[in-house]
C-alpha cells in the first residue's frame, strides 16, 4: 500500500473533508481576517480571538497526547503539563535570549540572572541564542525525560493509579525546583517580556499571525500522526495492552517498547505543544507544572470521549472556552464549574460528548454498529474485571482469568 | 574606672545592710564634687538595687535635679517624680537646679547602671546589660560577675555573663588561671567560646604562637574538641527532633489516607480537603469560644478535636455515599472525580470563609517550649503534635484490631466476596470506614491549624506528600505508612541544613520516585497474590 493510500485510509471521505474545513479555516481564513479586515468590520478577528484559538490549539495537541496514553493505552499521566513546561521552557530560553539588551538592566543575561548577580549564563543555557537548538531542546528534553522515567516505571511494571501518582509527584518536583531562583529559569516568575522571535517583532500582528498558523499546523499534522498511529498495529497493541495487558503478555508481545514509544511520543507532542504556545501567551512560569494543571488535561480528554481523537479535540476546545468565558464573567463559579465537570464525566459520561452524540445517532442507522466498531469496546470489560480485583482489594486478582 | 571598681572591690568584702534605696546615697549624687558623686555611685551601683536605676539613668540624661527643699527628683516629660520614692510630685519645672556631670561621672555611670541592671527583674534588660559588660571586660569585673552568677536563673544571660567572666580570665598573666578558665568552659556549650578558644590556638605573624603556654594551649584545644563535639550531638538531637515533628505531621496527614486509599483502595484526591476542613473545623470552634467561652478559650481545641473529627467523617461518608460509592473498581474515574470535588470544597470554603488564611491561634499552654542549654529549644506545639499523632495511631491501631467494626474493616477489605457471604454489610462497612479515614484527615487538620496558616489552599500543599508516605510506606500497611512518614521526616530535616528546605523537599520526592521504581509495593509489600490486586 503507497503511502497516499495509507494516508487516505486514516479517515473517511466525509471526516477528510471536516478536516480539510477545519484546516482552511485556522490556516487561511481566521488569520486572513485578522490581518486583512480593519478593526470596525463586522467580519474582522480580534487578536484576542487569534491568540485564544492560538492557545487553545496547543492545548488541543497536549489532549491528543493525553488521550494517546491514557485513551488508547490506559495509562494516566497526572505529570504532563511537566512535558509542556519544558517545550514551553526551551522556547522561552530562545526568546529570553532574544531579547537581548532590551531588558530592564540593559544588560546582555536576563533580567532575573543580573538580578541573582550572576556574571554569564549556566552551562544549560548554552547555545540557546541558536534557534534551531532551542527547537532541539524542545523536543529532546521532554523526549528524554519521558524515556527514561518511562523505562523504569514500565519495566517495573509500575500500572494504574501508581503511575498517576509517581507522574504527579514528578511534575510536583520540578514545579518546586523551577520555582527556586537559584535553578536558573527565573523562579516565581519564569520568562516574560519576550521581543523578537527570528527577528521578527513578536507583538507584530504578522508574527502572530504566522504563530497561529504553524499552531494550525502543527495541530492538523498531530492529528493526522496520532490517528496513524492508532489505526496502524502499533495502535491495536496499545488498545490491547489498555485492556487486558496480562493477555498481551501471554500472547508473546512484551508492552515495554509499545508503552515506552507511545509514552515518549506523547511527551514530545506535550513539548511542541508548549513551544507553540510560550511565544503566543508570552509568559511560561512553574505554574504551569502544578499537579492541578496537569490534571486538568485529563479531564479535557475526559469530557470530549477518551479513546477517539477528535473527542480529545472537542474536550480540550470545550473545557478551555467555558473557562476563558467563565473567568472573566463569573470567576468565583469556575471552580464550581471545573469540579462539577469532573464529577459528572466521571459519573455519568464515561465516553465523554462523542460518547453521547454517537448515542443518539445510533438507534437512527442500525446497519453501522455492524461495520463500525463499537465506541471503546473493551473500556466496560476492563471495568467489570478490575471491578473484581479492586474491589477485592487482596487476594481475588489470582483468580481473575 | 579604676576608682569605681575598687570602690565595688572593697564594698564587696563588706555585709550588704540596705536594700531600700539610701536617701542619703541619692543626695550624694547631688554632690558639689565630682569625686563625691562618683562614691555614691559607687555606693548606689554596690547596693545591688536595681531600684537606683531609673535615679542612675536620670542623672545620665541630665534629667535628676534638685529641689528647692533639697529632694531630688526627676524630670521626666511634663511631669516630676520624687527619685526616692517614685512618687508624682506637682512642681514647676523652673525651679528645679539640674545635676551637672562630666565625662569622668558618666563613665562610672555607664559601668554601675550595667552592673545595677544585671539585678533588674525583667531578663530583656538583664540581658542588656550583661551585652554590655560583655563589650568592655575588665579584670576588675570578676566579682560582680561572680555575684551576679550566683542569682542568675536565665540560661542567655548566664552564657554571656559566663563568657564575659571566661573572657577576662583569659587574659590573665597566671597560666593556672588561664588553664582553670579553660576547664571551666569546656564544660558548657557555649557556641561563642569556640571563637574564644580558638584564637588561643592560633599563631601571631611571627610564627609563634597566641598563647606562650604549650599546656594551655593542649588544654584549649582538648576543650575545643569537646565542645564542638557536644554541639555536633546537640545539632543532630535538634534534627532527630525537628525531623519527629515532620514526621509526626505527614504521618497525621496521611493515616486517614492510609485507611481510605491504603485499606479501601480509594484514590481519594480530595483528601488534602479534608484536612483542610478540619483546620476550619478548629477555626470555627476557635471562634465560637472566643465569642461565648472567652474564659475557656485556652481549651477550645479539646473541643475542636471532636468536631473536626465528626465534621470531617460526615463530609467522608456523604461523599463515600452519595459518589465514590458509583465508582468502585474505577480506580482512575476515582481520581479524577475526587479531584472535582475537592475544588468544588476549595472554592465552598472560599465562599464561606473568603480567599484569605484565617488566623489559628496556639493556646497558651501550647507557646513557648522546653529550652535546653546553648540553643536546642523543643517548642511545646510540636511536643503536642507529636503525641497527638501518636495517641491518634494507637486508637486507630485499637479500633482496627480490638473491635468488632475494626474486625469487620478488615475482612472487607481483605476478601470483599466472603465478608458478604458471611453476613457483613459491606456497603455499610464500606461508609464507616470511609468516615474514619477522613475523620483521621479531620485530626491532621487539627494538628495542621496549630502549625501553619489555615487558607483553601491548605489541603493542596499536602496532597502529594500524603499520597507518597503511603505509597512509600506499601499500601494496605498501617506500619508502613508510621515508618515511612517519620523516615520521611528525619531524611527531610537531616538534608536541610546541606541542601536547603525545597532542595530537601525534592531529594526526597526525587528518592521516592526511584523507590518506587524498585520496589513498586513500597517497603513493606504484601506478599502473594494480594500484592499484585493494588497495582
Amino acid at each position: 500500500m503507497s503511502m497516499r493510500m495509507r494516508m487516505m485510509k486514516l479517515y473517511s471521505g466525509k471526516s477528510w473533508l471536516a478536516l480539510v474545513i477545519f484546516a482552511l479555516i485556522v490556516v487561511i481564513i481566521l488569520p486572513a481576517l485578522y490581518l486583512v479586515t480593519p478593526a470596525e468590520h463586522p467580519l474582522h478577528v480580534s487578536s484576542y480571538i487569534i491568540n485564544l484559538v492560538g492557545k487553545i490549539m496547543c492545548y488541543m495537541m497536549v489532549a491528543l497526547a493525553m488521550d494517546l496514553i491514557w485513551g488508547y493505552t490506559g495509562i494516566l499521566s497526572l505529570g504532563h503539563g511537566v512535558f509542556f513546561a519544558f517545550g514551553g521552557y526551551g522556547m522561552g530560553m530562545y526568546l529570553m535570549r532574544m531579547i537581548g539588551t532590551e531588558g530592564q538592566y540593559q544588560s546582555s543575561l536576563p533580567d532575573f540572572m543580573v538580578f541573582l548577580d550572576w556574571k554569564a549564563y549556566p552551562w544549560y543555557w548554552s547555545f540557546t541564542d541558536h534557534f534551531w537548538y532551542a527547537m532541539l531542546l524542545v523536543v529532546l528534553v521532554p523526549g528524554l525525560l519521558a524515556f527514561v522515567f518511562g523505562y523504569f516505571a514500565f519495566r517495573s511494571r509500575i500500572k494504574g493509579v501508581y503511575f498517576s501518582i509517581i507522574t504527579q509527584a514528578l511534575t510536583f518536583a520540578f514545579m518546586l525546583l523551577f520555582f527556586r531562583n537559584n535553578t536558573g529559569f527565573g523562579g516565581n516568575n519564569g520568562f516574560t517580556d519576550f521581543k523578537w522571535i527570528l527577528g521578527y517583532r513578536i507583538t507584530a500582528p504578522e508574527t502572530k499571525a504566522t504563530l497561529f498558523i504553524i499552531s494550525g499546523i502543527m495541530l492538523v499534522a498531530a492529528l493526522l500522526t496520532c490517528r496513524y498511529i492508532v489505526k496502524s498495529k502499533l495502535g491495536r497493541v496499545l488498545t490491547a495492552i489498555r485492556d487486558a495487558e496480562s493477555r498481551v503478555m501471554f500472547s508473546g508481545y512484551d508492552p515495554l517498547p509499545y508503552k515506552l514509544f507511545v509514552w515518549t511520543f506523547s511527551a514530545v507532542l506535550c513539548g511542541i505543544a508548549g513551544a507553540l504556545y510560550v511565544p503566543q501567551v508570552g509568559i511560561i512560569n512553574p505554574s504551569e507544572m502544578s499537579p492541578a494543571n496537569s490534571i486538568e488535561i485529563a479531564i479535557w480528554t475526559a469530557v470530549g470521549g477518551r479513546g477517539t481523537l477528535i473527542g480529545a479535540l472537542i474536550g480540550a476546545a470545550m473545557v478551555n472556552l467555558a473557562k476563558s468565558w467563565f473567568t472573566v464573567a463569573f470567576p468565583q463559579y469556575w471552580l464550581y464549574v471545573l469540579g462539577s465537570l469532573f464529577i459528572a464525566v466521571t459519573l455519568f459520561m464515561p465516553h465523554g460528548v462523542v460518547g453521547l452524540l454517537r448515542g443518539l445517532r445510533r438507534p437512527k442507522h442500525k446497519a453501522d454498529v455492524k461495520t463500525e466498531p463499537a465506541p471503546i469496546p473493551a473500556m466496560s470489560q476492563n471495568q467489570g474485571g478490575e471491578t473484581r480485583s479492586l474491589s477485592g482489594t487482596s487476594g481475588l486478582k489470582g483468580a481473575t482469568p | 574606672m579604676k576608682i569605681f571598681l575598687s570602690w565595688l572591690w572593697l564594698l564587696l568584702c563588706l555585709p550588704q545592710i540596705s536594700f531600700a534605696l539610701d536617701a542619703e546615697l541619692l543626695k550624694g549624687l547631688a554632690a558639689e564634687e565630682n569625686d563625691d558623686k562618683i562614691i555614691a555611685i559607687g555606693k548606689l551601683a554596690d547596693a545591688a538595687d536595681s531600684n537606683a536605676i531609673p535615679a542612675l539613668q536620670a542623672l545620665m540624661e541630665g534629667t535628676l535635679s534638685v529641689a528647692p527643699n533639697g529632694n531630688i527628683v526627676i524630670h521626666a516629660g511634663d511631669g516630676v517624680i520624687n527619685a526616692l520614692t517614685a512618687k508624682a510630685i506637682s512642681l514647676a519645672p523652673e525651679n528645679l537646679t539640674p545635676i551637672d556631670i562630666n565625662n569622668r561621672v558618666r563613665r562610672e555611670l555607664n559601668a554601675a547602671l550595667a552592673a545595677l541592671k544585671l539585678y533588674a527583674p525583667q531578663q530583656a534588660v538583664r540581658l542588656a546589660a550583661a551585652k554590655q559588660l560583655q563589650t568592655n571586660a575588665d579584670g576588675g569585673l570578676i566579682p560582680v560577675l561572680d555575684r551576679a552568677l550566683a542569682n542568675e536563673q536565665d540560661p542567655t544571660v548566664r552564657d554571656i555573663l559566663q563568657l564575659t567572666q571566661a573572657q577576662i580570665n583569659l587574659g590573665n598573666t597566671d597560666p593556672t588561671i588561664r588553664l582553670a578558665a579553660i576547664n571551666a568552659l569546656a564544660s558548657g556549650s557555649n557556641p561563642n567560646v569556640k571563637t574564644l578558644l580558638a584564637a588561643m590556638t592560633e599563631k601571631k605573624p611571627d610564627g609563634s604562637y597566641r598563647e606562650p603556654d604549650s599546656n594551655v594551649r593542649l588544654a584549649a584545644i582538648d576543650a575545643l574538641d569537646h565542645i564542638q563535639g557536644r554541639l555536633a550531638r546537640l545539632e543532630l538531637l535538634s534534627h532527630a527532633f525537628n525531623g519527629l515533628s515532620l514526621g509526626s505531621v505527614l504521618l497525621l496527614a496521611a493515616l486517614g489516607l492510609a485507611i481510605t486509599f491504603g485499606l479501601m483502595g480509594i484514590i481519594n484526591m480530595a483528601h488534602g480537603e479534608l484536612l483542610m476542613i478540619g483546620a476550619y473545623a478548629t477555626y470555627v470552634m476557635q471562634t465560637l469560644f472566643r465569642d461565648h467561652f472567652p474564659g475557656a478559650i485556652d481549651w477550645y481545641l479539646a473541643a475542636a478535636v471532636p468536631f473536626a473529627f465528626l465534621a470531617t467523617a460526615l463530609v467522608g461518608m456523604a461523599l463515600e455515599r452519595g459518589i465514590i460509592r458509583h465508582l468502585y473498581g474505577r480506580p482512575l474515574e476515582t481520581l479524577l472525580c475526587t479531584w472535582g470535588i475537592s475544588l468544588i470544597l476549595i472554592q465552598t470554603v472560599r465562599a464561606t470563609f473568603g480567599a484569605q488564611n484565617v488566623e489559628v491561634a496556639n493556646p497558651v499552654w501550647m507557646s513557648g517550649g522546653i529550652s535546653f542549654a546553648s540553643g536546642l529549644t523543643l517548642p511545646y506545639n510540636r511536643i503536642v503534635i507529636i503525641a497527638f499523632a501518636a495517641v491518634v495511631v494507637a486508637a486507630v491501631w485499637a479500633l482496627l484490631n480490638k473491635t468488632r467494626l475494626g474486625l469487620f474493616v478488615r475482612a472487607v477489605t481483605q476478601n470483599r466476596t466472603m465478608a458478604d457471604c458471611v453476613g457483613v454489610p459491606t456497603g455499610k462497612i464500606d461508609m464507616w470506614t470511609f468516615g474514619l479515614g477522613s475523620g483521621i484527615a479531620g485530626l491532621g487538620g487539627v494538628a495542621l491549624s496549630q502549625l501553619g496558616n489555615v487558607g483553601p489552599e491548605l489541603g493542596q500543599s499536602y496532597i502529594v506528600d500524603s499520597f507518597m508516605v503511603v505509597v512509600l510506606g506499601g499500601v494496605g500497611q498501617l506500619a508502613g505508612t508510621i515508618i515511612a512518614a517519620i523516615g520521611l521526616g528525619e531524611v527531610n530535616k537531616y538534608l536541610e541544613p546541606y541542601a536547603g528546605a525545597v532542595m530537601a523537599k525534592i531529594l526526597v520526592l526525587a528518592f521516592i520516585i526511584l523507590f518506587i521504581q524498585k520496589r513498586p509495593q513500597g517497603l513493606f509489600a504484601l506478599k502473594g497474590r494480594s500484592a499484585e490486586a493494588m497495582a
